[in-house]
């Protein structure tokens, strides 16, 4: 984990709220937010775009030794997250039965704590993932129940 | 290439990789020096130039400014000396930057090297220092490994081709196997598909004996110009072709996680370059820093189709009298991987080979060698082919 304050504090609306960028030429979302368009370069406009909340799972790892900052975490899954904007996002999968979590699932954003800025004492926050599974037949009943009244 | 002239290797020289407690960054640095001017048969004072490959020495062992230090303790002070750094495939790139510095017509003779000393630090923090070579603020931050990224890689590959652990696995028993006869190995020694199996997982599917170790060690070699070459050396190896290409640091900016992108690039331009097929090739060293990225590296490359290089392998197709042989050195796995030097042994390997000095592990009739050396999870890709020349 880096320990520059200002480093943490100047990425807080990418790791709070997900804002990337949108290139008005190409249609392409970026996460993390691009200085130019890579594919229209100086012919691109990029326009601020809060990213989807939701995703699919297109790989996951549990990581069984994690690096200076993560020893006291135990294991924990990281998964790269198809936010089906043309973005894809890297985050750990949190709050989730180990049988759910396979390629294809559906996920949401979570907000969560993400470590310690080592020495100087501060906390740093961001987004991690955690798995949506649909309704089953019975849930839904129920929710139609619900509505009724 | 018409324009560029023509270069060769005329030596090298390697230390022992693996924990020197006994031998410092600058130590490592000059012995492989030393034995790759020896080797060359040169004085030293003949070098006008060196390219030194290195990851992280600053996190490493605290110290930067390499270039002038290695050159100080060679005595060979007031020549230029330049650090090249592009993570795992920093040496590789070192290599390329010398290989050009010739071909340009700026320098005749020149020494390239790769030092990485790792062992100075706990593994967390060498995990940490490995991490640079992806994306720190989208994957370190979140606690990603290097293991964690191939894992990422690997998940994919199984799922949509089938391959197994014990395809990866059978990458690790292969090139153990080569090590045995490799004096630099870290590893002397086989291992088993079933002790690979049993290692305990450090990122699903990746098990401890899937992944290149943490390594102590530096490798050199001496380039020349092709006329001055013949002259002063009865048997030196031309470098017939140099490549480089590059991609995202982070996974998150692939276009697809089956292949590395910046492989197919560097290896399609390095056999237009040669006038090569990936038929004409009798052995590589690629970068096997974790079992999956041998299977990517041989399938991007050309060898087998995408999704056959697991199987390959298990039926032995990529082993030493193999159809065609990878990582005749032990590769990553075996030889072990500090970093830097990594790309500079992988030609030191060829060098050998190409001559018929490599003993136990000699490819047979081997003419025609290749390096694929590979940065981070896929962003820097650097690959040479190498011949031996006809002299006289």
């Amino acid at each position: 984990m880096s320990d520059g304050l200002a480093l943490n504090w100047r990425r807080i609306p990418e790791r709070y709220a997900m804002k990337g960028n949108h290139c008005t030429n190409c249609k392409q979302d970026y996460f993390p937010s691009r200085m130019i368009c890579p594919n229209c370069r100086r012919k691109g406009h990029l326009v601020s775009k809060d990213m989807p909340r939701i995703g699919k799972i297109v790989s996951y790892t549990k990581v069984m030794v994690g690096p200076s900052g993560f020893e006291n975490e135990g294991n924990y899954y990281l998964a790269l997250i198809d936010l089906g904007s043309g973005a894809k996002v890297l985050s750990q999968i949190v709050d989730s039965d180990e049988q759910d979590i396979h390629i294809g699932a559906s996920v949401k954003k979570m907000f969560r704590k993400i470590g310690e800025v080592e020495e100087k004492g501060a906390i740093t926050y961001g987004y991690k993932f955690k798995v949506v599974k649909p309704l089953t037949e019975d849930q839904v009943e129920a929710l139609k129940e619900k509505n009724k009244k | 290439m018409s324009k560029l002239r023509r270069v060769a290797m005329i030596g090298a020289g390697l230390t022992k990789f693996g924990e020197h407690w006994n031998l410092s960054f600058r130590e490592l640095g000059t012995e492989a020096a030393i034995k790759a001017v020896e080797n060359s048969n040169i004085d030293g004072k003949e070098i006008e130039a060196m390219y030194i490959g290195c990851m992280a020495s600053g996190r490493f062992v605290g110290q930067e400014h390499i270039g002038a230090l290695v050159a100080d303790q060679l005595g060979l002070n007031p020549i230029p000396s330049t650090r090249v750094e592009a993570a795992c495939a920093s040496g590789g790139l070192a290599l390329r930057t010398g290989y050009l510095s010739i071909a340009s017509g700026e320098h005749d003779i020149v020494a390239v090297g790769g030092i990485e000393k790792m062992t100075e630090v706990t593994t967390a923090e060498a995990g940490f220092a490995l991490g640079g070579a992806g994306d720190q603020e989208t994957e370190l931050f979140h606690g990603a490994t290097f293991p964690a990224l191939y894992a990422l890689l690997a998940k994919v590959h199984m799922k949509q081709f089938g391959t197994t652990e014990e395809q990866m696995a059978a990458v690790s028993v292969k090139n153990h196997k080569n090590a045995v006869h490799n004096p630099i190995a870290q590893f002397r020694k086989e291992i088993s598909i079933e002790q690979v199996m049993k290692s305990g997982y450090v990122a699903t599917p990746l098990k401890l004996l899937d992944c290149s170790p943490i390594s102590d060690g530096a490798a050199a070699v001496i380039l020349a110009e092709i006329g001055l070459a013949k002259k002063l050396c009865e048997n030196p190896v031309e470098i017939i072709g140099s490549t480089h290409a590059t991609d995202s640091l982070a996974l998150t900016g692939r276009k697809s996680l089956t292949e590395l992108n910046a492989t197919k690039v560097a290896s399609a331009q390095l056999f237009h370059q040669t006038g090569l097929t990936p038929k004409d090739i009798d052995m590589a060293e690629v970068h096997d820093c974790f079992s999956i990225a041998e299977i990517l590296a041989i399938e991007d490359i050309g060898f087998f189709k995408k999704g056959q290089g697991g199987p390959a392998t298990e039926q032995g197709k990529t082993a030493l009298d193999g159809e065609i042989a990878i990582n005749p050195s032990g590769g990553l796995k075996g030889c072990g991987h500090p970093v830097g030097a990594t790309g500079v042994k992988q030609a030191a390997e060829m060098f050998q080979q190409l001559r018929g000095e490599a003993g136990g592990r000699q490819v047979k009739e081997a003419e025609i060698g290749l390096t694929h050396n590979v940065g981070g999870s896929g962003a820097t890709c650097v690959m040479h082919a190498f011949r031996l020349m006809e002299n006289r």
